[in-house]
């Protein structure tokens, strides 16, 4: 065939994941829905891959769907913003995936594995399709796509405290997404346009006006709530808690961080520009609710007792983290920003991988109930190490680079900003206390009875013990995300859509 | 004259809305929705929305109320009363939600408003335009299924979403088990029910032909055409009784319309590119571009109908089919 895919790559993304779907429906006999997925999950992380190399050479890539040139059609962008997080997000996909075979077949009932699977690559197409997309309102519907997998997903979880669990995220999000939705509809209101790069050109003559300014909140707000900025977070906690491990896995990765990038996309690009009021108000907003967050949430996860809820109030204090250095206003802020989603993800998925290893040979993930399980799991237990010191933030590890930056970004803003470098130094003595219960009691205590088991399965090992050198390979070479989080800074600062 | 209708209809709907919090009883709060819903597709319509109005009637006062209807018989009649405390937190957060919005249309274009930007940058070019791209006068499909046809093929994956979900937590789940299935089931012994609907069905069945197939041309598409449709077998299955349906309509049909529906929009999008163009591009479909785009809505447009109705009908018979003690003895 003579024709050139790779400049289909942005729209094929999101239709390879989406499309497989249905198809994967249909697959009955044992294994093969998962090995679909894992498949089609690999492919769409190979062309993210493609994208974001040539991305980092400069080149934006560019569609529009239809045929239709924007603002008339829709239209498809990848550039530095959003390039790197479709790694994460693909990457995330595959491995939750690959690495959770034997936690998923234990937890999901084969005969529910076609419906299961095709919800996971409906959140994977839901996910890259608010990315790549460079429209209003397509971002909406595929908001609602990822929305719905990632409720069926969790859902899907043994306990039935799952469907509570998910019922109240469901209305959550369907809260933040509405309050999007308006945004969206009073921005179309005074612009007529839906596409992006039409919004920024046509709001600053009505930046003024009060229903751009409501759009403005509305959309904040919203997609702060999506994105679990303190204090919208009390969806999470349970969310992650009750899902089965795979998915806890795949969302702790990058659920929130979608909304995140849409979050930061609208607001630097459309409201910004040119804008100081809604610059000063955005600040005003987050940055405080982002302090808070770390600070109280890194507080809760030092006294929660099960396991996976003290990592999902981590994440929480973490996506603090990312809307503090985001509302510093400053290229290095929003550097520090970007990174700490790319870096983030790979601690959270080697933790989250390591916890359903463990929930391969413990009923119970209560921290209190895994005394010495390093004795008999010593690999799992090593990937728990290495993704705890990348949380914290440790020198050699992914996590440190981040936080050295955000903390770069923090001095520049002179008085302020030493208070703050403070707060960020404080919460990381808060994740080393809450990372060091768990190594104790996993290392240090003695079991009740005497462990007779093996470790997790190797398939499961060889998966998570991956994600955890990963943590080790970008802190020592962190230069690849760092310039694609350099260049989506100044993508963003630079307000350019 | 309409400025008097609207105001007596959103007045009726700002009442009803109030009623639908206030009521305790589920049975009425379904009943007062679908009202509800009625009163917002009378609404669109006056706003010259014939097409959205369409699909609020269907689904939002049709189908959505029987699947409220198949829920609310496995669970209790009555909602318990919540701690004040909830609702006081969210009646701030509504209030002030409401105070906003009102404060933001100070600043709204007038109604109707010729100059309103809305009207003259996108709007003037679907306008003029496609009735020469498409070669049909009905601008709101033409935006549906090819200016904006990838939402469109989103939203019919929404619909996927929401069908697989209620089939995985509902249908599938662990220890459901014999499903309840009573042959009796129905209205059949019910004369005027049985007279008036059995009427209805083909005629129902008849409009869905139309709208899927005129939509071109007047109000409709895939999206109602689906939700009609689903209307007819869902009466069907009312009066004649649940197996009566699944036997004109069995589960595997319902499972392949949904499969096959979504799968046929995808793979219009797929061969548009194969041959050439972009993603969605129907121009390359055929020698001339305006028959081409005209043959690629025809296929998604089936394609979305397909997809809307299998999945409603698999949402009302994945709650149909629930014994209806089950939900009591199980409460979360």
């Amino acid at each position: 065939m003579s024709m050139d895919l790779s400049l289909h790559l942005p729209i094929l993304q999101v239709i390879v994941p989406l499309l497989a779907a249905p198809l994967v429906v249909l697959l009955q006999p044992r294994n093969l829905a998962w090995a679909a997925t894992v498949a089609v999950c690999l492919l769409a992380f190979a062309i993210a891959l493609q994208m974001a190399s040539r991305v980092l050479l400069g080149d934006i890539l560019y569609y529009e769907v239809g045929g239709w040139r924007a603002p008339f059609g829709i239209a498809l962008q990848v550039d530095a913003v959003n390039a790197l997080l479709l790694v994460v997000v693909s990457g995330a996909a595959s491995l939750a995936a690959l690495g959770c075979r034997e936690s998923l077949f234990a937890q999901i009932e084969p005969r529910r594995h076609p419906l299961f699977f095709a919800a996971w690559l409906l959140l994977l197409a839901g996910l890259s399709g608010m990315l790549v997309s460079a429209d209003a309102f397509n971002i909406f519907v595929f908001m609602e796509i990822s929305s719905l997998a990632s409720y069926i997903l969790i859902a899907g979880g043994p306990d039935r405290r799952a469907l509570l669990a998910v019922f109240k995220y469901l209305v959550m999000g369907t809260i933040g997404a509405t309050f999007y939705l308006i945004g969206v509809g009073l921005i179309y209101m005074m612009t007529g346009t839906l596409n992006l790069a039409d919004m920024a050109r046509l709001v600053p003559e009505v930046a003024d006006q009060r229903p751009v300014l409501l759009a403005a909140g509305f959309i904040t707000v919203g997609l702060a709530l999506k994105a679990a900025l303190f204090p919208m977070h009390v969806w999470l906690a349970n969310a992650y808690m009750h899902a089965p491990h795979a998915v806890s896995v795949f969302l702790a990765a990058c659920g929130t961080k979608v909304a995140v990038y849409v979050l930061l996309r609208i607001d630097f690009s459309l409201f910004q520009a040119g804008n100081l009021d809604h610059s000063i108000r955005f600040a005003l907003f987050l940055m405080p609710l982002a302090l808070l967050g770390i600070l109280v949430c890194s507080a809760v996860a030092m006294f929660e007792g099960q396991l996976k809820r003290m990592l999902a109030f981590s994440s929480v204090a973490q996506i603090g983290y990312i809307l503090l250095g985001a509302s510093l206003l400053s290229e290095a802020g929003l550097t520090s920003s970007l990174l700490h989603m790319f870096n983030h993800a790979l601690a959270k998925s080697a933790l989250f991988l390591a916890a359903a290893c463990l929930s391969m040979r413990f009923m119970d993930l209560r921290i209190d109930s895994l005394a010495g399980a390093a004795r008999q799991m010593p690999v799992t237990s090593a990937v728990f190490v290495l993704g705890g010191l990348s949380l914290i933030g440790v020198p050699g590890t992914a996590g440190f680079v981040s936080k050295w930056v955000l903390i770069t970004a923090l001095l520049e803003q002179g008085e302020q900003g030493m208070v703050m470098v403070a707060i960020v130094l404080v919460s990381s003595l808060m994740a080393v206390a809450y990372v060091w219960r768990t190594l104790e009691v996993l290392y240090f205590k003695e079991p009740a009875g005497e462990l007779k088991f093996a470790e997790a399965p190797p398939l499961m090992l060889v998966i998570a013990g991956s994600a955890a050198l990963l943590n080790l390979v970008f802190g020592l070479m962190p230069a690849v995300p760092l310039a694609l989080s350099q260049q989506a800074a100044q993508v963003l600062i630079g307000g350019a859509p | 004259m309409t400025i008097i209708f609207s105001l007596f209809l959103l007045t009726l709907l700002v009442i009803i809305a109030i009623a639908i919090v206030h009521t305790r009883n589920l049975f009425v709060c379904i009943a007062l929705m679908s009202i509800f819903s009625l009163l917002m597709a009378v609404n669109f319509f006056t706003l010259d929305a014939a097409d959205v109005a369409l699909t609020e009637a269907a689904v939002g006062a049709g189908v959505t109320t029987v699947i409220f209807l198949t829920a609310l018989r496995l669970t209790a009649r009555r909602e318990k009363r919540e701690g004040t405390k909830a609702s006081l937190l969210s009646l701030c957060v509504l209030g002030i939600t409401m105070l906003l919005l009102i404060y933001a249309t100070i600043d709204n274009p007038t109604l109707g408003d010729p100059n309103a930007p809305v009207h003259v940058h996108v709007a003037p070019y679907y306008l003029e335009q496609t009735y020469e791209l498409m070669g049909f006068p009905n601008v709101v499909t033409a935006v549906l299924s090819s200016f904006r046809g990838y939402d469109t093929l989103g939203e019919v994956f929404v619909v996927f979403a929401a069908a697989i979900g209620v089939l995985f937590i509902l249908d599938a789940r662990k220890g459901t088990g014999p499903e309840y299935r009573p042959e009796q089931a129905g209205l059949k012994h019910h004369l005027i029910p049985k007279a008036v609907g059995g009427l209805l069905v083909p005629f129902v069945m008849l409009f869905g032909l139309y709208v899927q197939f005129h939509g071109e041309y007047g109000p409709g598409g895939g999206f109602q055409a689906g939700a009609i449709f689903a209307t007819a077998v869902i009466l069907f299955s009312l009066l004649e009784g649940e197996q009566a349906a699944l036997r004109a309509v069995p589960r595997s049909a319902q499972m392949a319309l949904v499969v096959g529906g979504a799968s046929l929009y995808g793979f219009v999008g797929v061969l548009c590119l194969l041959m050439g163009g972009t993603f969605l591009d129907y121009s390359v479909l055929m020698q001339d571009p305006v028959i081409g785009r005209q043959v690629g809505i025809v296929a998604i447009e089936a394609g979305v109908g397909m997809a809307v109705c299998g999945s409603l009908l698999s949402i009302y018979h994945a709650f149909a089919a629930r014994h209806p003690m089950e939900g009591r003895d199980e409460s979360v």
